[in-house]
């Protein structure tokens, strides 16, 4: 055993792009190794629940913990992880917020499995669909339950930090791990408990180097009917809905840079109770509009309400799910 | 007495993975079973989406290969609309495209498959990483490979805007413009990547073929199996990643169909199994028999080595030399050893190279003409494109106004689900007898699907490289008889 401080990094409901986020620090993950004994990494090493079992609770200096909990399993995982870390992280947009996986809680599970295993390629007539336990010729075969609706991290389990980012830009993630390792060697100290970090204080929009003339607009287009932009000038005054206004900053807003709207991957920006309101009091704002009917007209530009307020944050929103997938 | 081994979680999948293993009275293996426990419905909750959100929602699809659904959505789109993209979009896409290929296909190479190959399948388990494979190889070439993976991601962000889940392309083209400085840089990356290729395929035949062990575990009947290949081929049936037909060899290497991505539902049909959250897809003239191959199962596989299988060559020179060696030296086509993939993988890693640098000297690459847009209803459309791990579909339905009423997703790996079932089935079956299951089994049964590079393998081995399995065998009331571990403390 090595006396070097112990990591670990989980993935739970995810699509593997924070692993390869933490992998493009490149030749920093070589400082990973020097400083940290990995104990536990499933695309990396040991894969097997039970050694974490068997190890003495808050063993674990530091836990990256990714994606969303969407079954029993991982909800099983995050209790076990938690209770073995001392420092643990929600890591990614999934974890700390559910990301685009979350706007399953629009529909109930029933109705993805109804989609699913009834598609126009499936061939499916006796109405089969995947069991939690079914008897095999040779036995038992068991799968986990899916849970009602996605659940972020902090919804399970009290969690220490969150890092945003859909997945989190690689130079801030080589900052956190330099953070840690100074604060290993005394050289600085952890912010407080249930901060933020590897991402900025502000908004997108204070990133960006795309002009703001406070200008008005009287109709929203969607991007591939006025492609390509103006490159000079702010999206979402050129009638776009960009969601800059309501993302906290830390990407360096990546994909205004390149003539596409912010998504909002970053989540919440600071002290944004709401994503979504937030966002809609930002899109109000530049409505050049008094009456109802043309305020209503202008609203139409936007097709997916929910999609464009809540495309990250709709399981960690005050909504959290759809009536329907809540009842179930 | 009925035994069973269980490994749980296997790990290169996306999401997760678990194999059970069931042995009969004499200790036999009776099956086995390859069980996907996760789903996240993309197909439901991307209903009621303007199909424009789809390039940057079904990235999150898999974020190892977001490149390869960014593409198939954007081309789904565009076919939704009817329109047809710039050139110069679509060469910035194929850009994007190929340094992406290149990088993944060198993440499996060195770090997945390295350890196997360089340092040898039953060399110490403690050499047997990507740390043993750059002690072998040198700290120099360790280098390279970071360099390689530095490359490939500096000009996806360059033309995608961020190297994990680019978001530039949309219906009718693409949002980014590439400036001459850009594309300077982008050629000088793409000579030095066909550099690297061309040296990493000497290394192949210095460390692999030179070595009859290694040759003859590759040309070996346990990684065998006879099925259909399917990959996607330009107008002259050369490979190609981002856009042609689609075409499906049988067994004997004869074409047994061709189809345009619109068509797919033609051929591609899905099976649905209650142990397992994932499905099957099979060639639907054929049907599903099961998980047994031969000419008479719809089975097929969808991997580098299929598509090189389904293909008359490679579009490039260096690769098309590359390509024709391959086939010289394995004995003709079609090449059913599974191992071959990894080889079949550098070739195209040089197409991808080359490719790029043909890409980036293309006259047109700096236009700023890059987005058309789109003037007609939109209604529905198909997008294929060739992922690393498979032919990768898309289908779309919207309504008049572009939001979506129906989707169908026939993802990368997912092609291969059946062969890596039989793979690994094969493999156990060949290495438990009599209820003794040999250490060596571990890391055959980690070789038989490694070789399909399922979803999570290009990011694993990094560091530090290691595939933990423990296999438990226990008798009926449970009570554990053998456990055999690998990397496991």
């Amino acid at each position: 055993m090595s006396d070097k401080p112990k990591f670990a990094m989980y993935w739970a409901a995810s699509c593997g792009g924070c692993e390869i986020a933490v992998l493009n620090i490149h030749e920093k993950i070589l400082e990973v190794d020097a400083n940290f004994e990995v104990v536990f990494w499933p695309v990396a090493m040991d894969a097997k629940y039970h050694d974490v079992e068997a190890m003495e609770d808050g063993s674990i200096l530091l836990t990256l913990f990714n994606g969303s909990i969407r079954s029993d399993e991982n909800e099983h995982i995050a209790n076990l992880l938690r209770r073995k870390s001392k420092i643990l992280v929600a890591f990614g947009s999934c974890a700390t917020e559910g990301c685009i996986p979350g706007l399953a809680n629009l529909s109930p599970v029933s109705e993805i499995f109804d989609i699913a295993y009834h598609t126009v390629s499936t061939d499916n007539p006796n109405n089969i669909h995947p069991q939690t336990s079914f008897e095999v010729p040779e036995g038992t075969l068991t799968l986990p339950t899916l849970n009602p609706y996605i659940k972020t991290l902090a919804q399970v389990v009290d969690v220490d930090y969150f890092m945003p980012g859909c997945p989190p830009e690689s130079h801030q993630i080589a900052a956190v791990i330099d953070l840690v390792i100074q604060v290993l060697q005394g050289k600085a100290q952890l912010p407080p408990k249930g901060s933020v970090i590897g991402a900025g204080n502000s908004t997108v929009c204070d990133e960006c180097p795309r002009t703001r003339n406070v200008k008005q607009i009287k109709a929203f287009h969607r991007i591939q009917e006025v492609a390509p932009l103006d490159p000079t000038l702010c999206i979402l005054e050129q009638g776009v809905p960009c969601n800059g206004p309501a993302t906290r900053s830390g990407c360096d807003s990546r994909c205004p840079r390149v003539g596409a709207q912010c998504i909002g991957c970053y989540g919440p920006a600071e002290g944004v109770l709401d994503y979504g309101a937030r966002l809609i009091t930002a899109f109000a704002s530049v409505i050049d509009a008094k009456e109802p009917a043309e305020i209503e007209a202008i609203l139409d530009g936007i097709p997916d309400p929910t999609g464009q307020f809540y495309r990250f944050n709709l399981a960690d929103s005050l909504l959290r799910t759809s009536t329907k997938a809540w009842k179930k | 007495m009925t035994q069973r081994i269980t490994i749980d979680p296997i790990t290169r999948l996306e999401g997760h993975g678990k194999i059970e293993i069931f042995l009969d009275d004499k200790g036999d293996v009776a099956n086995s079973y390859f069980q996907i426990p996760e789903l996240r419905g993309f197909e439901r909750f991307c209903v009621g989406r303007p199909v424009e959100e789809m390039p940057l929602l079904t990235n999150r699809i898999c974020g190892v290969c977001p490149e390869a659904h960014h593409m198939a959505a954007a081309k789904a789109a565009d076919a939704v609309y009817h329109v047809d993209p710039p050139r110069t979009a679509k060469l910035l896409r194929e850009l994007l495209y190929m340094a992406f290929y290149a990088t993944d296909h060198t993440t499996h190479f060195y770090a997945l498959a390295g350890p196997d190959f360089i340092i040898g399948p039953d060399a110490p388990i403690a050499e047997r990483n990507i740390l043993g494979v750059i002690h072998k190889v040198g700290l120099e070439i360790g280098g390279k490979v970071i360099q390689m993976r530095k490359y490939g991601h500096t000009v996806v962000e360059m033309i995608g805007g961020r190297k994990v889940h680019p978001a530039t392309s949309i219906p009718g083209g693409i949002t980014k413009i590439l400036s001459e400085d850009e594309r300077e840089q982008i050629e000088e990356m793409g000579r030095w990547a066909i550099d690297f290729a061309l040296f990493s395929l000497q290394a192949f035949k210095d460390l692999v073929l030179a070595n009859k062990s290694y040759l003859d575990l590759i040309l070996g009947d346990i990684y065998t199996h006879r099925t259909y290949y399917m990959g996607l081929v330009d107008a002259n049936n050369k490979v190609n990643f981002y856009d042609g037909k689609v075409r499906v060899v049988d067994p004997d290497g004869g074409e047994f169909c061709k189809y345009e991505p619109k068509d797919y539902l033609n051929h591609i049909a899905e099976h649905v199994e209650p142990w397992t959250y994932l499905k099957f897809p099979y060639l639907k003239d054929v049907g599903w028999k099961g998980f047994v191959d031969g000419k008479d199962s719809g089975v097929y596989m969808a991997t580098p080595l299929s598509r090189l299988n389904a293909s008359d060559g490679m579009a490039t020179p260096k690769a098309q030399e590359a390509y024709e060696e391959l086939y010289a030296t394995l004995g003709g086509k079609p090449v059913h050893q599974r191992l071959a993939t990894h080889w079949a993988r550098l070739v195209e890693l040089l197409y991808a190279a080359e490719h790029w640098v043909e890409l980036a000297t293309d006259p047109e690459i700096t236009s700023p003409n890059v987005h058309r847009v789109p003037t007609e209803t939109p209604t529905e459309g198909v997008g294929i494109v060739e992922a690393p791990r498979g032919t990768l579909t898309h289908h779309y339905t919207t309504d008049e106004r572009g939001i979506l009423t129906k989707v169908n997703l026939i993802v990368g790996t997912t092609n291969n689900y059946a062969p890596i079932q039989m793979s690994t089935n094969k493999a156990a079956r060949n290495l438990i007898k009599g209820g003794k299951a040999t250490e060596g089994l571990l890391n055959m049964v980690e070789m038989a699907f490694r070789v399909y590079d399922p979803c999570f393998g290009c990011a694993t081995h990094s560091l530090p490289g290691q595939m933990p399995l423990e296999i438990t065998i226990r008798d009926k009331e449970g009570e554990v008889l053998d456990v055999i571990k690998q990397f496991v403390d």
